[in-house]
């Protein structure tokens, strides 16, 4: 990739000039059912294990801090309020953004740019096949069904980190760590989050097609563009974070 | 009955660098057309050009009277059933056995019967002679198995126009002998019109109707076979004899001094040379089983002629 600023701006022109092929391709008949379930099932298979081992010490974490924070203050039955409304608005979006970025994008990145230095991609074109509707459509609808699969995982194995951490190991009291659940938290927290995890998906899915359909230059071609792609995806996902965050809290009104 | 494709002032760069400029030229339907030219020279580019895989800075492309050049996306996904193309290495898809690879252009553009399919299949892999590798992965078979393999799926929706990347690279001269046959017998069974782009020479003495040379960012020569063969223009008599002395250098090009002194080393600007190389390479006709079509007749009857009068001169 050319340091000028023009093939920066050629770069993302080019990556927001597919997301919008995607976006046409995606009423287009006949749906790639089979490919759909292929993908679902091998994102959610590389992202699960490593997932819940993410989440658990990131529960884990937010618990400590939060324990020790809350006992200085003397307002530890608010202890469980406030760890599950870490984990369920920023932690759990964000676990599942690098494990989708990290490992169903790169698989995706790799998969893709290995089709294209081998000329499999040519070669679909060539057949009258266009490889944004028969592979990419896929790819994005199902990493995003998995992102938010995903986030409904972290959060619960998260909060059931919290909870052990808390009640177990700092001797937190379990009623008050459950009763203060929904002091702070509401449901729209939860939607806001599996929306997120939605759009994250579909950041991440295009992204690392964007790369590996542009793959070029041999084997060492296809490590680089999977390098860019997870490089670029966590620098998009963190700001839109930023972004549907800000924007949820003008929208929502919040709890207490 | 294949369809004629019109190249006209075709010129395409990556940056600043040109590949090649002001390409003009005709592939005859129905014919075989070789497109030579030394390493580097952008066969592969004009070759993804023709199909729209690349788009040229300027010039023309007409396929059935179409510009595949200022075609929008969707229409080029419907000129492109004219195409077969076979890629350097095949390029099969990795993740299915030959069979569905193979199957995978009807499956996708037809509503044929899955016993339909598997008649149409097996009939083109017995064409390429690869019975009995359904069920291998791309990744289990060697590099000519592999080329046959995407030639049989190259077939599969009958094109009109088949375009061959490189078929011999990387093949064993017996191997390349072999599909060299199978290309002039496909030729002579489904007419369809046939682009080679190689630099293999003795393929290019033996299979094409019609050769063309690419060097120097610009098209040389091209035209029929014997016109080539017996060309007396420096670069295309370098290429087709295969030998150092002439405008064709290790790198790129050489200077002009130099190419002089060369050609006058070979003696009389390079005229005579080892006896029989000057001659015209008899050419590869369909096997005896295969019926051949007027035009391959035709050939056959030219080629009979030539043999006579050369034995007779000897």
């Amino acid at each position: 990739m050319s340091l000028s600023p023009v093939g920066a701006l050629r770069q993302s022109g080019h990556l927001f000039a597919m997301s919008l092929d995607v976006l046409r391709a995606l009423p287009r008949r006949p749906f790639q059912a089979r490919e759909f379930i292929q993908q679902a099932w091998f994102v959610a298979s590389v992202t699960i294990l490593p997932t819940a081992l993410v989440s658990i010490p990131f529960g884990a974490v937010i618990a400590l801090q939060i324990g020790s924070l809350t006992r200085q203050l003397g307002a530890q039955s608010f202890s469980g309020a406030a760890s599950v409304l870490a984990v369920l608005r920023e932690a759990s979006p964000i676990v599942t953004a690098l494990l989708i970025a990290g490992a169903g994008g790169t698989a995706i990145c790799a998969d893709l740019g290995a089709r294209k230095i081998r000329d499999e991609i040519d070669a679909m074109q060539v057949l009258g096949i266009d490889p944004i509707h028969r592979l990419v459509v896929p790819r994005v609808l199902a990493s995003m069904v998995v992102s938010v699969l995903l986030n409904g995982l972290v959060s619960v194995v998260g909060v059931a980190g919290g909870y052990f951490f808390n009640v177990i190991l700092q001797n937190g009291t379990p009623g008050a760590y459950l009763a203060s659940f929904t002091t702070l938290a509401q449901l729209s927290d939860l939607w806001a989050a599996e929306l997120k995890a939605l759009v994250f998906g579909a950041i991440a899915a295009i992204v690392a097609s964007y790369k590996g359909l542009t793959a070029q230059g041999g084997p060492k071609g296809v490590g680089d563009a999977v390098n860019q792609s997870v490089v670029i995806t966590f620098m998009l996902l963190f700001v839109t974070n930023f972004v549907m965050t800000a924007v949820y809290f003008q929208v929502v009104p919040q709890k207490g | 009955m294949g369809v004629e494709i019109c190249v006209e002032g075709l010129t395409k760069s990556f940056g600043h660098q040109v590949i090649w400029q002001d390409v003009s030229l005709t592939l005859p339907a129905g014919e075989v057309s070789v497109m030579l030219g030394p390493s580097g020279t952008g066969k592969s580019v004009f070759l993804k050009t023709l199909v729209g895989l690349l788009r040229p800075d300027r010039g023309s492309v007409k396929i059935a009277g179409r510009d595949i050049t200022r075609l929008r996306e969707h229409e080029l996904y419907e000129v492109r059933k004219l195409f077969g193309v076979l890629f350097q290495d095949g390029a099969l898809f990795g993740s299915m056995n030959l069979y569905d690879n193979i199957a995978f252009p009807l499956r996708e553009h037809t509503r044929r019967s899955e016993s339909e399919i598997r008649r149409i299949v097996l009939e083109k892999m017995d064409m390429v002679g690869l019975i009995g590798a359904e069920e291998k992965l791309p990744g289990e078979i060697s590099g000519g198995m592999r080329k046959r393999a995407g030639l049989a799926r190259a077939l599969v929706l009958d094109p009109e126009i088949i375009l061959f990347d490189e078929p011999d690279s990387g093949l064993d001269p017996v191997r390349v002998a072999y599909l060299n046959q199978l290309i002039v017998d496909l030729n002579a069974q489904i007419d369809a019109t046939f682009l080679i782009v190689t630099h293999d020479i003795a393929s290019a003495r033996q299979v094409p109707d019609n050769i063309g040379l690419l060097f120097r960012r610009e098209l040389v020569m091209f035209g029929p076979r014997e016109q080539l063969l017996t060309s007396d223009e420096p670069v295309v008599r370098q290429f087709l004899n295969g030998r150092m002395q002439g405008p064709i250098g290790m790198a790129e090009e050489k200077d002009a001094a130099q190419v002089e002194q060369e050609l006058a080393q070979l003696g009389d600007g390079g005229r005579t040379e080892t006896p029989g190389s000057q001659a015209l390479t008899p050419r590869l006709l369909p096997g005896p089983l295969i019926t051949r079509t007027p035009r391959w007749e035709e050939i056959a009857r030219r080629e009979a002629e030539l043999r006579r009068r050369e034995v007779t001169r000897a």
